[in-house]
């Protein structure tokens, strides 16, 4: 009996997901396409829930269906109602044909594949060594200790997709209306998004939680002040800006450089050290990906941002106030 | 005796969630649908809380359970309200 | 009854699918950005449904550490293209 309920909700959620995919795929507006795509992003935060998938879960609601969407809702703010033409109807037939094979192919395979497996889980290597990697939650030892070039080049591309967001365009004018009562609220939710986002960098290391949650809901708590609060004459400190982008990647590599200078290779923490070096890698990148996020959120790079260099070398050029 | 109370209340919290969104298929008017959005789905999810409050055996959980109600409903009332608000300055400037 | 891994990844089969005909159907560059992020989510589920192993056994965590890692990477990759967009609407209305 309780097989079957959760074989009829397993099917239900999975006849849902392909049915908000296919209407957001299959629509012509781009409001209405924005809008189920962050539903669809936050029915698959319950789907990660159900597949025991908790930290991926947190990741999904607050960057997949928070981040994104405030993205995506913020690039279609221009957009006119567009009437878009379709190709032939040839093309279109095999374009629909073609993708229908590879999708009974990819069924195929995956089928396959499920069954042929010899069924070795990598869950047993990364528990037996748990102890020794300085943190108890198993998805960040692997991110932060077993696989942590592949984090330290994850946080690389992310400073690179915001490097191009930075150089292509200047910050979107914004949207000037605000309601007082989106200030009062957001007077209450700041603070709070701040101690959670550090309760989730925190807690990361022995429950679901971890530096990208963390650093995503920071970003958030930054949105919303920046939609409460819009004003034309915002003034950042630019410096500031640039120091916080990069002292993830710097210090992900100080961490690493000085673990190889003591156990002769690159990121190998000593034992029992682990912890804490996850501890403050995870607080850098927190901070990293917080401000990288909102500044591809603010769509481009604010006032005065290549202007810090110029005006100080014009003024060693000239050689002062002359 | 437990088990069925905190069923009947999470059975009955659904049945408001889906009132809530039959009215956002059938209801005419962005307005009325905001209505009932937030009314139903705010009901809804406090009988959906109070069912798992009376299963969860430690507290700190059933008080972090009352924290995230309180900031959905929240959050749900500020972005009625601010959906209104937008509809509303559209809906002048059409005159 | 069919097992939780094969009905979620053929899921993330027919979400990958649905996200590929339209990347190639749209002409306007939002919609395929939709599209492809739903490629992606369907890649994810592949790999957690893969990942998976039943209610009481700890699900596998390598898997989850690499979709995390491609959750932050999409939501970067969706932030360049949407700010290519912008700028090449700017060009173009030149």
């Amino acid at each position: 009996m309780i097989e079957l309920l959760w074989s009829i909700f397993d099917i239900t959620l999975v006849l849902l997901l392909l049915a908000l995919a296919w209407t957001t795929c299959s629509t012509q507006d781009v409001k209405r396409a924005v809008t189920l795509f962050i539903a669809m992003g936050l029915l698959l935060a319950i789907v990660w829930a159900r597949l025991k998938a908790p930290d991926l879960a947190l990741a999904e609601a607050v960057i997949g269906a928070g981040i994104s969407g405030a993205l995506l809702l913020s690039a279609i703010k221009d957009y006119p109602s567009n009437m878009v033409s379709h190709r032939s109807t040839l093309i279109e037939g095999i374009i629909n044909s073609l993708t229908l094979v590879l999708t009974i192919l990819m069924s195929w395979a995956v089928w396959h594949g499920l069954n042929m497996s010899d069924g070795v889980r990598l869950s047993e290597p990364v528990i037996s060594q748990l102890p020794v990697s300085g943190v108890s939650n198993p998805v960040t030892a692997v991110l932060l200790n077993y696989r942590a070039y592949d984090t330290l080049l994850e946080l690389a591309v992310v400073l690179t997709a915001v490097l191009t967001v930075l150089t292509l365009n200047e910050k979107r004018v914004d949207y000037e209306f605000s309601s007082p009562l989106l200030q009062g609220m957001t007077r209450w939710l700041v603070p709070l998004l701040v101690v959670t986002s550090g309760y989730l960098l925190w807690v990361g290391a022995h429950a679901p939680g971890g530096a990208f949650q963390a650093g995503a809901m920071l970003a958030a708590a930054m949105i919303l002040l920046q939609l409460a609060y819009p004003s034309r004459r915002q003034e950042f400190n630019n410096s500031l800006l640039k120091i916080l982008l990069v002292i993830g990647i710097f210090t992900f590599l100080l961490v690493g450089l000085w673990m190889m200078s003591l156990n002769d290779d690159f990121l190998a923490f000593t034992p029992a050290w682990a912890g804490t070096l996850i501890l403050i890698i995870e607080t850098a990148a927190t901070v990293s990906i917080a401000t990288a996020l909102t500044l591809a959120y603010l769509g481009g790079r604010p006032r005065g941002w290549e202007d810090t260099n110029r005006t100080s070398r014009s003024i060693a050029e000239n050689g002062g106030a002359g | 005796m437990i088990d069925t109370l905190a069923i009947l209340a999470i059975f009955s919290g659904l049945f408001f969630f889906l009132s809530g969104s039959i009215g956002l298929l059938r209801l005419p008017d962005l307005f009325t649908r905001l209505h009932a959005l937030a009314k139903a789905d705010n009901v809804g999810l406090a009988l959906v809380a109070l069912g798992v409050i009376i299963l969860e055996p430690a507290v700190i959980n059933d008080i972090k359970i009352v924290i995230i109600w309180l900031l959905v409903m929240a959050a749900s009332a500020i972005s009625s309200h601010l959906v209104a608000r937008h509809a509303l300055r559209e809906n002048r400037n059409d005159d | 009854m069919i097992s939780e891994q094969l009905l979620y990844s053929l899921a993330g089969v027919g979400l990958f699918g649905i996200g590929l005909r339209a990347t190639l159907l749209h002409h306007m560059l939002l919609l395929r950005l939709l599209a492809l992020n739903v490629c992606g989510a369907g890649v994810f589920l592949i790999f957690i449904a893969i990942a998976y192993g039943g209610i009481e056994v700890m699900a596998d965590p390598v898997p989850h550490a690499l979709v995390l890692t491609g959750i932050v990477v999409a939501v970067s990759a969706t932030a360049m293209a949407l700010a290519l967009g912008r700028r090449l609407e700017a060009l173009n209305d030149e």
